[in-house]
């Protein structure tokens, strides 16, 4: 009978232990990969002439290969897109976790869960249709596909994993910090602003993160409605392309095995390692809260 | 055994000018009937409050102490399924229409059960309350920083770590750095909620000491279930049961003489 626990347990512990490695084993592999193919590049192309050459021109004879306005169209994205959402993120998380009432804080969390269950193909769709001819109305400019539109659709996407995230480390802070306050004669923004906020900043900031996080690796949305322009875009109504929207458009089209295809398995690592660091960065944040 | 407190015959003089011209009431609870989601709390309590006395309220568990209390500062408005009727005045003046809920809570502080300093530093802790009136005045913070301090028995403790993060005080000083939190804002009434319940007897005495003290400029409600702390700290003690008022009076007849055979049986011991 106890042998038979015994072997019942040490299954169960088998099955569990294979499963946490397994996710470790093919996120390592994937990794791998990644750096199997994308380091044949490095063979003709030398790393600083990728990351800071200011043109990609992939099929022109000879081809270059300099990642700058890349790298440079993600931020710009990013940046734009982080300045629409992560205010209004936080307003919203503030809004719902502290001052709506019951019921309406209900609907607007499921409205919110909505909007993270939109195929971001749809939302791109809409943008094209909606975002791109309005802005280049309303800016008096000759194209509404620009880092604009790309910014606010990503704000869009980035907005449920914001609000989330928020409202939880919001929602943890223990109740007896606000009667605490409220006990000393605070208003009730002043509670907010000085004490809750304050307490859960870390899981706030991890939000904000793991948002950007999301923005930086969005692709389909985004090469609908940035214009796709590989050149070093003047400014955010100008447009651009980042470095997912270039693996995207033009993996279909290159020979396996040549520098092309080698340099966008290297953009494949630049990308990873850009999100990466900032998963870790939000990962340390969480894990400061905790303590 | 119970010793009355020596003021006691001042006490009753100022009840008996209380009663006739209402005169030193501080706080008048009228047909007070309160619920959360349709389950009773208190059911109809008439109590007056008298300035500069220490009431003590006792009853078992589920008798509407706490409720009582945190009807007293609004803290109960927090709470959505909240219901009441009936009337608080404090000075004559009904604290549900009257006052602002926030200027409320500043004349009647709370020092909850479990000590809840701010995750902020000891110093910053004493003055929240009074920088969200907008006193900024460095000066002026740390004079009444100390005094708050010394009045609630803690400054020769923490004077020299008033920077470090309160919450790294020990228990017993965290709930005195709540009442000096408290005395910061110059309160007319202040709320205990069972103050001493998770203290050592050491800190437990020093917070008695303190209340006594402090009674000469505050009212003061000490909600507690250790009986024998209501004999020796309480001017008067109010004995509370399912919600209902059973019986107030003063502290040593109450508990020597108690007139309702259910307030006998809690303070001996036979139920609670």
């Amino acid at each position: 009978m106890l042998k038979i626990g015994r072997f019942k347990e040490t299954l169960v512990e088998g099955i569990i232990k294979t499963s946490g490695i397994a996710s470790i084993f093919v996120v390592t592999l994937i990794f791998f990969f990644l750096l199997k193919e994308g380091v044949f590049l490095f063979k003709t192309v030398h790393l600083h002439d990728f990351l800071l050459g200011r043109s990609w021109y992939p099929i022109s004879d000879p081809p270059e290969f300099g990642i700058l306005p890349l790298i440079y169209g993600t931020l710009l994205v990013t940046a734009g897109a982080a300045v629409l959402a992560v205010p209004l993120g936080i307003g919203a998380a503030i809004y719902i976790a502290e001052v709506a009432p019951p019921k309406l804080k209900e609907i607007l969390k499921s409205g919110i869960e909505l909007l993270a269950a939109i195929p971001s193909v749809v939302l791109g769709f809409i943008g094209i249709v909606t975002i791109v001819p309005w802005a280049r109305q309303f800016f008096h400019i000759p194209t509404g596909l620009t880092a604009f539109s790309g910014s606010v659709i990503l704000a869009f996407m980035a907005m449920p994993t914001i609000v989330s995230i928020a409202e939880d480390s919001l929602h943890s802070v223990p109740k007896s910090y606000k009667e605490g306050a409220y006990a000393l004669g605070a208003t009730r923004w002043q509670t907010i602003y000085r004490v809750v906020i304050p307490a859960c900043s870390s899981g706030m900031l991890a939000a904000v993160m793991l948002g950007i996080g999301r923005v930086v690796g969005e692709t389909m949305a985004v090469m609908m409605v940035t214009g796709n322009s590989a050149s070093l875009a003047r400014g955010i109504f100008s447009p651009a392309r980042t470095l997912t929207a270039t693996i995207a458009a033009e993996m279909g089209e290159t020979v396996q095995g040549s520098d092309h295809y080698f340099a966008l398995f290297s953009i494949g690592i630049v990308l990873f390692l850009i999100t990466f660091a900032i998963n870790m960065t939000a990962d340390f944040m969480i894990h400061r809260k905790r303590k | 055994m119970v010793t009355p407190s020596p003021d006691c015959n001042d006490l009753k003089d100022r009840f008996a000018s209380a009663n006739q011209s209402g005169d030193g009431v501080k706080i008048e609870i009228q047909n007070l009937t309160a619920s959360f989601s349709n389950h009773g709390a208190l059911d109809n309590v008439n109590l007056s409050i008298v300035s500069n006395e220490i009431l003590s309220v006792i009853g078992p568990a589920n008798s509407g102490k706490t409720t009582l209390l945190r009807t007293l500062n609004r803290l109960n408005d927090l709470t959505q399924s909240f219901q009441m009727t009936g009337r608080v005045l404090l000075d004559g003046r009904d604290i549900y229409k009257e006052y602002d809920p926030v200027i409320l809570r500043r004349k009647v502080g709370v020092i909850f059960a479990l000590p809840m300093p701010l995750p902020m530093t000891v110093f910053e802790n004493i003055v929240y309350g009074l920088r969200r009136q907008g006193v900024n005045d460095r000066k002026k913070l740390s004079r009444i920083a100390e005094k708050a301090l010394t009045d609630a028995y803690l400054w020769d403790e923490v004077k020299d770590r008033l920077e470090e993060e309160a919450p790294k005080l020990s228990g017993g000083q965290q709930q005195r750095l709540c009442i000096a939190r408290t005395l910061a804002l110059n309160p007319d009434v202040i709320l205990f909620d069972e103050p001493c319940s998770g203290l050592d007897p050491i800190s437990t005495a020093k917070i008695e000491e303190a209340m006594m003290k402090l009674k000469s400029q505050y009212t003061i409600v000490l909600v507690t279930n250790n009986t024998k702390q209501a004999a020796r700290v309480g001017d008067r003690t109010a004995f509370f049961l399912m919600g209902k008022l059973i019986e107030v009076g003063e502290t040593a007849k109450l508990f020597t003489a108690p007139t309702d055979s259910r307030t006998e049986g809690y303070i001996s011991g036979r139920f609670g």
